[in-house]
């Protein structure tokens, strides 16, 4: 009963990175921008993340911190892919060298330090309900905001206005454009969210995941995150499904090593990719038309004038 | 005779006495560098015209229909709305005053739903549920029915168009502007629309009809405006013109006839297709359901139908991008050649001029000698042991640029430097000079200028005097009446019986792609099943 809990819990804590950073970039991505840049933008937001909660004490400083800090660097990435118009797929790519560099450098003077993590609800009755006590009345503010986040922005892709022209930038660029709806614009905007939630999800790791920064500490996730947007073929609810699962993944992986199943770890780890594979393959074989994926999605648009 | 009077006497305001056009341009003018697309051009629209605007490919049609929509700037000169002058700053600015578009290649969302396309192109100041109300009303008093939530790849050609005019009519526009918008329909289909454009026109509106159909301007249209190579040749009334002077004045010389010379022979099956099915290959696509036909040496078969009927898909199959499990279903010079690959056809004698230029039928960055390389490879003796012959490639260019009057800067251009015109009879001239015996062509003269589609048009028709068999795809019912022996109609990936060309009349063509069957006793007995 206890590692039942205990488990949930942990695959809660290490799927939330994983949603949060997706989130952004599925938004991104329905505007019919591919940014490769997620785990540069992460590694970024964690560093300057630690940074600002240790400079300040405050987990939310931190966080907005690395907020800042993600934003900035998917508008490095806006500047390239969306004003100078270059490849899209080579940006995002230099965007993560770009990052796992400048996270080294931010981060260099405050490995080994450590800072008093985010602090979990307590809600007395209700946290204290066994099994599902904590783990619905016992989270930390990002796993409930990870959960508002995905919400709001279904309503917004579907329900309202905006989240439409967005999602018809993304379908037909040229179209948009012929419309009168500001498809540069649009699209930085929707690079602008894609950052700040990668380096929201960054900054959740030395902030509430472990209480301390080392380089390389993303190790992997941004890339997950992307492989993620591709599995839940651009949809927010089976974008949820989906982080959970691989979240999953991760931590029973730990927990199998633990009990000693024999089965090797590097091919647990690459089992979120494998299912992304998989779920491609049989997405595109059960198709009955229409595309799946935003049909001007890494596309490189240029308005004439 | 008033409106006539109108037309050539600019000063006596007979008809329109006291106010002034509802759009004007006055001296418009836009230049891309040291082109110019516009120059000093002055239009007037009155409220209850349909005002046609005249002109060849990159004459400046379309240049002036974007800035009238405010999609680019004038470089010079103004634009007049209501007698006032105006700057639009953007299309939503030109809808709001009342200025409505139709677009040639329509502005549509493929994975979004007939609503949410409507909605996107209105200013979203009502809410998704009374705009969906106001859509099935619209739709309904003009006779353009409409299923709101269905996804727009799912839907043909011609409820395509009418998304985007209801789209347009939603705002109430006094001004509509449609660009070539019979292109994609059927002769049925383009009569629907004439009636709904002559009901807006008595409702007070004015329209500005983009075409190069000419017969349709002087049915449709009261006034006439003539480009060519972005100057305003002329205003005229089209009534009062002919076919042929309105084309004299679009083209500004005269057009050469095209004459089927004498002493064309049938002679043995060149080309022949048994019951070629073929699934379909992605998304969005065409399945081919039983094609079957016999295409003799000397003659010339016309294959007619909507775009996106499973005209691209024949191709693919009889050019080898496509192969068949079955090597029967295609037949050249006699030899099964199904699941041949495309050099091997070549080989057989097939020649192939697919419909896209650049990106298809040349590489569009390659020179024009290493273009004819690489459909010449096979068969025209351009390579010696692995090595490329250089002198014959620049050859068989210059050879195209003589035979053909292709007009280049320099002898051995990029393929995309030269024009539309100049590069389909570039790539024309490429096939027929390797003297093929079979030569599938896809709309020969799409988007080409009146002259180069006559010279294009004659080879086809010399080519099967030559003794070749020649299958031409074409959407223009003209062009294949011109040149054609038999037409034959493909609709949902089929393809019809083909009729000889003095039976295929446009009712008949027209019915059959829309899909209906010629003979009543067989279209009863399709219902029924």
């Amino acid at each position: 009963m206890e590692l039942a809990e205990a488990i949930i819990l942990a695959v809660l804590a290490a799927s939330t990175p994983l949603l949060i950073a997706a989130t952004g970039e599925l938004v991104t991505e329905r505007s019919g921008v591919l940014n490769l840049g997620v785990e540069g933008m992460m590694i970024v937001g964690a560093a300057c993340g630690f940074a600002g909660a240790w400079l300040t004490g405050s987990i939310f400083i931190g966080a907005l911190f690395g907020i800042a800090a993600g934003t900035l660097m998917s508008l490095i990435f806006a500047l390239m892919a969306l004003g100078l118009a270059v490849n899209q797929v080579a940006t995002g790519l230099a965007l993560t060298i770009l990052g796992v560099g400048l996270s080294g450098l931010i981060g260099a003077g405050f490995v080994g330090e450590r800072i008093t993590p985010a602090v979990h609800l307590t809600i007395p009755g209700l946290t204290d309900i066994p099994l599902i006590g904590r783990v619905l009345f016992g989270e930390d503010a990002f796993v409930y905001f990870s959960i508002a986040l995905i919400i709001g922005v279904w309503w917004f892709l579907y329900r309202s206005r905006a989240g439409l022209i967005l999602r018809a930038c993304g379908d037909n660029h040229v179209s948009a454009h012929a419309l009168g709806y500001p498809v540069l614009r649009i699209r930085t905007f929707a690079v602008m969210f894609g950052g700040a939630c990668a380096g929201l999800a960054g900054a959740y790791l030395p902030l509430a995941y472990t209480p301390f920064f080392i380089p390389g500490m993303t190790a992997g996730r941004g890339w997950i995150a992307l492989a993620l947007v591709v599995f839940s073929s651009w949809r927010p609810g089976r974008l949820v499904v989906g982080a959970y699962l691989f979240g999953a993944v991760t931590i029973l992986q730990l927990h199998a090593q633990g009990w000693g199943v024999g089965i090797p770890s590097q091919f647990m780890s690459a089992l979120p990719y494998l299912a992304t594979v998989t779920v491609l393959v049989l997405l595109s074989r059960t198709r009955t038309g229409g595309s799946t994926a935003p049909a001007a999605l890494g596309t490189v648009f240029v308005p004439d004038r | 005779m008033q409106a006539h009077q109108r037309m050539f006497d600019p000063t006596s305001n007979g008809l329109h006495s006291g106010e002034p056009p509802l759009l004007q341009t006055l001296g418009l003018t836009k230049c891309y560098g040291d082109f110019l697309a516009n120059d000093s051009i002055d239009i007037d629209i009155w409220p209850k015209e349909i005002h046609a605007l005249l002109g060849e490919n990159g004459a400046g049609k379309s240049t002036l229909v974007k800035a009238i929509y405010g999609l680019i700037q004038p470089s010079a000169g103004e634009i007049r709305w209501q007698g006032k002058p105006i700057v639009l700053s953007g299309p939503s600015e030109a809808r709001s005053r009342g200025i409505g578009m139709v677009f040639q290649h329509f502005s549509l969302f493929d994975n979004l739903t007939v609503a949410e396309n409507v909605a996107l192109g209105l200013d979203g100041r009502e809410s998704f549920k009374d705009m969906s109300a106001r859509l099935e009303q619209v739709s309904k008093t003009y006779g353009l029915p409409l299923d709101p939530k269905r996804e727009v790849w799912q839907l043909s050609v011609g409820e395509r168009q009418r998304i985007e005019i209801v789209r347009a009519l939603m705002q109430d526009p006094k001004f509509l502007i449609l660009d070539e918008p019979t292109a994609v329909l059927t002769p049925q289909e383009a009569d629907q629309l004439f009636t709904v454009l002559e009901r807006l026109k008595a409702e007070g509106r004015a329209i500005l009809y983009i075409s190069h159909k000419l017969e349709e301007v002087k049915r449709l249209c009261d006034t006439a405006t003539i480009l060519r190579g972005g100057k305003q040749v002329e205003t005229c009334n089209p009534r009062l013109e002919t076919a042929a002077s309105l084309a004299r004045m679009m083209v500004g010389s005269e057009i050469k006839q095209v004459k089927a010379p004498a002493g064309r022979k049938t002679t043995v099956p060149r080309l022949v297709v048994n019951d070629l099915s073929l699934a379909r290959g992605e998304a969005h696509r065409v399945r081919l359901e039983h094609i079957s036909f016999e295409l003799k040496g000397g003659e010339i078969l016309g294959i007619a139908g909507v775009a996106g009927n499973g005209q691209d898909e024949l191709f693919a199959a009889l050019s080898g991008e496509r192969l068949s499990k079955d090597p029967g279903t295609v037949v050249i010079e006699g030899i099964a050649a199904g699941h041949l690959s495309i050099t091997r056809r070549r080989k057989l004698g097939a020649a192939f001029v697919p419909e896209e230029r650049l990106g298809h039928g040349t590489a569009p960055r390659m020179k024009l000698s290493e273009n004819a390389l690489l459909t010449g490879h096979a068969a025209s003796g351009m390579v010696h042991h692995g090595f490329i012959d250089t002198a014959a490639t620049l050859k068989t260019v210059d050879r195209a640029t003589e035979t053909f009057d292709v007009r280049k800067a320099k002898r051995d251009p990029e393929a995309a430097s030269l024009s539309g015109g100049n590069l389909q009879k570039f790539i024309v001239g490429r096939e027929i000079l390797r003297n093929p015996a079979v030569l599938v062509v896809s709309q020969p003269t799409w988007g080409v200028d009146a002259g180069a589609a006559a010279v294009i048009r004659q080879a086809l028709l010399d080519l099967a005097t030559a003794g070749a068999a020649v299958l031409v795809t074409s959407q223009d019912l003209d062009e294949l009446a011109e040149i054609a022996d038999r037409i034959a109609v493909m609709f949902h990936g089929r393809l019809s019986a083909p009729l000889a060309t003095s039976e295929a009349t446009r009712e008949k063509l027209g019915l059959l792609m829309g899909g209906s069957s010629l003979e009543p006793k067989e279209a009863a007995h399709a219902v029924g099943a």
